[in-house]
């Protein structure tokens, strides 16, 4: 039976929920309601109302006092109804949440789980389609991940559950629908994500994350009917981020396209960039090349399809670099 | 009322005081139920506290003058403000202090140079919040008031006895986070206790700019069983203390105190309060000294006064001499620090950031 993105991260709550008496649940509308997703239907009625907790609409006031309940010894997995609606809590993530275990040199942990469904393409208001990850990114003392499909949606909030370590956990909200059959697994122990190459390719090393893994998947096959072998790479974490794996693959293709949801500058595919350009300079073939959200703010939905990084423009960025791949091999024929 | 000295307006709930100005004792129908197990040891106990923690503060102030610790935030003034809080909890109730709660920490038993070591820029923080129950001292303004609220909540939902009290000061009224943490407690109804000292000034801004009615009343608004005591009368802050834990503790809610003191001292040693205020209203609150005050009502009950304030000078004059060698033998932390404790479980990144520095460190070391 096909499972959605929806039903695995509900499955992952309560099997946290089940297995360790000391994880609670903290939301706007995630108790008697199942959340405005229903990703935490049912969890209420069965774990109850000291678990799966309804809170007053202050962000703040939730990641805050889920820090409180960790300094009690909880393991809260709060939720942000919307990506856009996380920065009223921005000092008690990155300068509380983030720097505890820093500042009590290592006798308070905060295994606090934040989840934030993120990223545009439902035709939503303002405040509903945003990419905030690279805040996060940037703040020593998070973690960031930001699965992709329906498998490490289940798998890596659990691990996210179990670390030790704050993680903002990207919920990319336009693929809650997506399905899988394969059987949902725990993590292994001890294991933590890396980034995992999702569709091996020889030409062009394309790399994204959450919603857009998809869209470079279906860019690989275009590319595959054109003769281009894209090697797709979808990051699962933000941070720690696997450049290894990254660099790895660039060291064979010679080649990097970076895509994402948020705006461009600063953003997760400038690190991406800088890195590999530090660490593959000789193998480059072309410059690393970006695809992503405008430097602007979210538009309005009417707006969107140009703003979110879509087959065409990827494409259009694989053919600029494999353009000047053919141009060079051919001058020097 | 005199403790007033800007427009702020009179209140709803009336100021609690149980000794005057003199050391007069004043009958006080609702608390003098919280002070019948308090003996005179325990009133020469708090003197000793007081005088003990005046000194270290007067330490700190000198040491930072000499180029000991990088900044010092006084509490001068506030010592039976903080002491009579501190002293009226039980050890297993968790604290959330700001970071001029210095007296908080040192009465729960951290000693005096792991305080001044943050200050000194030696380490992140002085003491392990699970030994002493008190977190981490913490420097934006009221955030630790939403911890303090989700500790509260968690006693709540597992059933514990104990009660989280949070310290803030009149500022902090006005953040957000203090605002949304009385709303969380008083929702779930969580064993909180907010302490606010309101020593009149947050920095050069006065407490009429925070709030037009005292601040006291307006936790009340929030369905908070409040309470406004005089915060240089050490027995009334310690009875309302009593009073409000005991109020938390048997399930009845949260409680608010405001504590209503003065800041004798600069906001941090890179303060000058004489830009901002007159000397007129620092000389009208050393009349109203906590210290003096405690003192004078010893003197009214007959007790040795000379003996007990012996006491506590030499308890002082130890600690001072202590401490000061504590702080200036104190070692610079290794470069090591700088990397560990970003994470709890490993980090790569962090890993290998940290090694790069040092071995580019030892590359200079070698190469001398």
């Amino acid at each position: 039976m096909a499972t959605t993105m929806l039903k695995a991260l509900n499955k992952s709550l309560h099997d946290a929920l089940d297995q360790d008496e000391k994880v609670i649940l903290l939301g706007e509308d995630i108790g008697t309601l199942g959340g405005v997703f229903r990703v935490t239907d049912g969890l209420k009625s069965k774990f109850g109302e000291h678990r799966v907790v309804d809170t007053p609409l202050a962000e703040s006031g939730i990641v805050g006092s889920a820090i409180g309940l960790a300094y009690r010894g909880y393991r809260p997995v709060v939720e942000i109804q919307f990506d856009g609606f996380t920065y009223p809590a921005f000092d008690q993530l990155v300068s509380q949440l983030a720097k505890l275990h820093y500042r009590s040199r290592g006798r308070v942990k905060m295994p606090v789980t934040v989840r934030i469904p993120y990223g545009g393409g439902i035709g939503s208001p303002e405040h509903h389609s945003e990419s905030p990850e690279a805040y996060f990114a940037h703040t020593a003392g998070l973690r960031v991940f930001a699965p992709s499909s329906v498998e490490d949606a289940y798998s890596m909030l659990r691990q996210a559950i179990a670390c030790d370590d704050p993680v903002i956990f990207f919920e990319p909200k336009r693929r809650y629908h997506e399905k899988t059959t394969a059987e949902l697994l725990p993590p292994a122990p001890d294991a933590s994500p890396k980034a995992k190459i999702v569709r091996p390719g020889e030409d062009v090393t394309v790399v994204g994350y959450g919603p857009t893994t998809y869209t470079l998947v279906d860019a690989a096959k275009a590319a595959e009917d054109e003769g281009t072998s894209l090697e797709v790479i979808d990051l699962r974490t933000l941070d720690p981020l696997d450049i290894d794996t990254v660099a790895e693959s660039v060291k064979r293709t010679g080649k990097l396209v970076v895509v994402h949801e948020a705006s461009r500058t600063s953003g997760i595919g400038a690190e991406i960039c800088a890195e590999i350009t530090e660490r593959c300079f000789d193998y480059l073939e072309h410059a690393p090349l970006r695809v992503t959200g405008f430097d602007i703010p979210y538009p309005p939905s009417r707006l969107e399809s140009h703003h979110l990084p879509d087959l065409d423009r990827v494409m259009h960025a694989v053919d600029t670099v494999m353009r000047h791949h053919e141009a060079t091999e051919g001058a020097a024929k | 009322m005199s403790t007033q000295h800007i427009d702020v307006a009179a209140g709803c709930l009336p100021t609690h005081q149980l000794l005057n100005v003199d050391g007069k004792r004043i009958p006080d129908e609702e608390l003098d139920h919280y002070l019948k197990d308090l003996k005179e040891a325990d009133l020469a106990d708090f003197l000793r506290d007081m005088v003990v923690l005046r000194r270290m503060d007067n330490e700190a102030t000198a040491l930072q003058r000499q180029g000991q610790l990088g900044l010092w935030a006084p509490l001068l003034g506030q010592e039976a403000a903080q002491i009579g809080s501190v002293r009226a909890t039980n050890d297993d109730d968790f604290i959330f202090p700001s970071y001029r709660e210095h007296g908080v920490a040192w009465a729960r038993g951290v000693k005096a140079e792991d305080l001044l070591s943050v200050w000194r820029g030696a380490q992140a923080s002085g003491w392990d919040p699970n030994e002493v129950n008190i977190a981490c001292q913490q420097i934006v303004i009221g955030s630790q008031a939403l911890h303090a609220a989700g500790y509260g909540m968690g006693i709540k939902f597992d059933g514990g006895k104990q009660v989280s009290v949070a310290y803030f000061g009149d500022g902090a009224t006005s953040q957000g986070d203090v605002n949304e943490a009385m709303v969380f407690a008083a929702s779930y109804q969580a064993p909180v206790l907010f302490f606010c000292q309101n020593n009149q000034w947050a920095i050069s801004e006065p407490v009429a700019l925070q709030s037009r009615t005292q601040i006291a009343d307006r936790a009340h608004g929030f369905g908070l069983k409040t309470w406004r005591v005089d915060g240089n009368d050490i027995l009334a802050v310690y009875a309302a203390t009593k009073a409000a834990l005991n109020h938390a503790r048997h399930g009845l809610g949260p409680a608010f105190i405001e504590a209503v003191t003065y800041r004798m001292g600069s906001h941090t040693t890179a303060d000058d309060p004489t830009r901002y205020r007159k000397s007129e209203q620092l000389e009208e609150w050393k009349a109203k000294d906590p210290i003096d005050r405690l003192v004078k009502y010893l003197h009214e009950m007959g007790a040795d006064v000379q003996s007990y304030e012996q006491r506590a000078q030499n308890a002082a004059d130890d600690l001072a001499a202590k401490l000061r060698e504590a702080i200036t033998s104190m070692e610079d932390p290794k470069a090591e620090e700088l990397f560990t404790n970003v994470y709890a479980e490993k980090h790569e990144p962090t890993e290998r950031a940290a090694k790069n520095y040092l071995d580019y460190l030892a590359d200079f070391e070698g190469g001398e």
